[in-house]
């Protein structure tokens, strides 16, 4: 930030509002120097205590007793945790055994985002590079990627069911095409839940990518060439490397959200394809709930998403200290 | 260059790229088409109708939609607005403040939900709206909104400060302009379209979530997502594409205003 001009001293002072905030470094400080608080105030407070406080009682809440009709008792209690790891029969009264229904689950969440994960990467990065190598009609390209991002969710899983159901168009095209001759069996299948999951999160994978292939220096393809390189190994041994962080990044945008996604999985999944987000949402609703049980299996997941975001901060520190 | 070898190009990722954009927008235009459809089987073209479009304005649920996307504006409304003056509040003093203690911790406290997966802010809210004895309503999807909206409102405002010199300030000042009037007629004129594009997006925002309103809603209130949610959850009814072709062109509106906005002036930067 510029210093603020020697000529705009005087009238700093004449406000006289500055006081004892300013000090020696005086100089540094921006225009609008005494207020930082103030103005950052109405920010803070909403974020400290309708998201921080939140996830803080949320915690809480996990090592909380469980009331049958949905809340909680007031007692301290690791069963949430031991419900999610062990199985001590139906009375609770057998020797611990892992428990692999919830594991499964988290399981089936890691491996589906990770896959969506590749999918959307094995696709995105050609969009990306496409979009950032065209002479002209960038932004109209940027623009057509940009807006199903901002579509509603729900409509496009909604769209995404109506398209593959066993009656919908896709089976009818195929059908009329000659291509089957029984329609296929897509909805409430893996393979569903991981078409919504790919479709829903597409444009977050090109996006970021675009961003740092946009600041990739050509010249050096050039030298490559005149180096023999072949296309390949330019690919893999100076552009990669070069846009590293942008790929990090957009394959954060998509396993993160896709990690804990709730539409795809309940609207396209059904009950037998089961990921974090539906377990977590269905400890909540009406009486059958558990709250500590859905509140520990959100601290796991946000474990989980903490994990990669360390991940994604460590390779962005380093891309930038080189 | 020689002409023979184009190292910008790689043969195959054109057609990935159409392939990206097909597979982008083929479910939408299959919905947005069906949704013209007057047969009653949703799956079979008869022939062109706008009979799903009447059905949403007049037919039987049409009371309950009409209440839903009520609810479902004035809420947006009401968050994107608050949002925007927060998160212009912020920016300015993120940008023009200098240095002040918990600057550091600021960006990364705004862009919190961002990085909290939707399902988990959704869950903590609830239970804290329920631990301090808050009743679900309109009231509490209305503060859940905002938090989530500020990063949206926050990036595009902060992004336009950025890109204004602080020169202009100064000079007001040295015109004798005190802090506010510098601001009011010198930085918030500039600024404008940063804090249109914001509001724009996160209205949008807004209007579009479904987990954390579904957490937080009371019973009996509906936005017109959980309303559309509860209506797919008992089959795909053609009035369904109907409305969610009309939210679908409601959201490209506002997306390409905002595009718009935040786009105007950058070839003139005020540096």
């Amino acid at each position: 930030m510029a210093n603020p001009t020697p000529a705009s001293t005087p009238a700093q002072n004449a406000q006289g509002a500055q006081g004892p905030a300013r000090n020696g470094s005086a100089r540094q400080e921006g225009i609008y120097g005494g207020l930082a608080y103030h103005l950052m105030a109405p920010a803070w407070l909403m974020l400290l205590f309708f998201l921080v406080a939140p996830l803080g009682i949320m915690l809480v809440y996990s090592f909380l007793t469980k009331e049958f009709r949905g809340g909680v008792v007031w007692e301290f209690s690791l069963a949430a945790y031991d419900q999610f790891f062990f199985d001590r029969g139906l009375f609770g009264d057998e020797p611990p055994q892992l428990e692999w229904t919830y594991i499964g689950i988290f399981w089936r969440s890691l491996w589906q985002a990770g896959l969506a994960t590749l999918l959307c990467l094995l696709l995105g990065f050609p969009t990306a590079f496409f979009i950032a190598t065209r002479r002209r009609g960038k932004f109209i390209w940027l623009f057509l990627v940009t807006i199903p991002y901002w579509v509603n969710l729900l409509i496009r899983t909604i769209s995404m069911k109506f398209l593959i159901r066993d009656n919908g168009p896709l089976n009818e095209w195929l059908l009329s095409l000659g291509v089957v001759s029984q329609p296929i069996h897509i909805i409430n299948t893996d393979l569903a839940v991981q078409l919504g999951l790919f479709y829903s999160y597409l444009p977050f994978m090109v996006l970021p990518i675009y961003a740092s292939i946009e600041r990739y220096d050509f010249s050096l393809s050039e030298a490559a060439a005149d180096l023999y390189a072949s296309r390949r190994h330019t690919l893999c041994h100076v552009i990669l490397p070069l846009v590293k962080p942008g790929v990090i990044a957009g394959c954060i945008l998509v396993f993160v959200p896709s990690l804990g996604a709730f539409l795809a999985p309940d609207l396209l999944g059904g009950a037998k394809h089961l990921m974090i987000g539906s377990l977590i949402e269905e400890q909540f609703k009406g009486s059958i709930g558990n709250w500590p049980f859905g509140a520990a299996a959100s601290m796991l997941l946000l474990g989980l998403v903490l994990v990669a975001l360390s991940f994604y901060a460590v390779s962005q520190s380093r891309a930038r200290g080189r | 260059m020689p002409a023979k070898r184009d190292i910008r190009h790689f043969p195959g990722f054109p057609p990935l790229a159409w392939l990206c954009l097909f597979l982008l927008y083929a479910p939408l235009l299959v919905v947005m088409v069906y949704s013209f459809n007057d047969s009653i089987s949703i799956t079979r073209w008869e022939r062109f109708s706008l009979r799903w479009y009447e059905d949403v304005f007049f037919g039987l649920e049409a009371e309950k939609f009409r209440q839903a996307a009520f609810n479902s504006l004035v809420i947006a409304m009401g968050a994107a607005s608050a949002a925007t003056v927060i998160a212009t509040c912020a920016a300015v003093a993120m940008l023009r403040a200098g240095a002040f203690r918990g600057r550091m911790l600021s960006f990364p406290l705004i862009s919190l939900p961002l990085m909290v997966p939707e399902i988990v802010t959704a869950v903590a809210t609830l239970i804290f709206f329920s631990a301090i004895g808050f009743t679900a309503g309109r009231a509490t999807i209305l503060v859940a909104h905002i938090v989530f909206c500020i990063p949206f409102a926050y990036l595009p405002i902060a992004a336009r400060l950025q890109g204004i010199g602080a020169v202009y300030e100064q000079a007001a000042q040295d015109l004798y302009a005190n802090r506010w009037q510098a601001f009011r007629l010198v930085l918030l004129p500039l600024l404008m379209p940063g804090i249109i594009a914001g509001f724009l997006l996160a209205f949008i925002i807004s209007l579009d979530d479904f987990i954390i309103t579904n957490f937080v809603k009371g019973a009996g209130v509906e936005t017109l997502p959980t309303a559309i949610f509860g209506a797919v959850k008992q089959g795909i009814k053609p009035g369904i594409m109907a409305i969610s072709t009309l939210l679908l062109l409601t959201s490209v509106v506002f997306v390409t205003l905002s595009c718009l906005f935040a786009r105007m002036g950058e070839g003139n930067k005020y540096r």
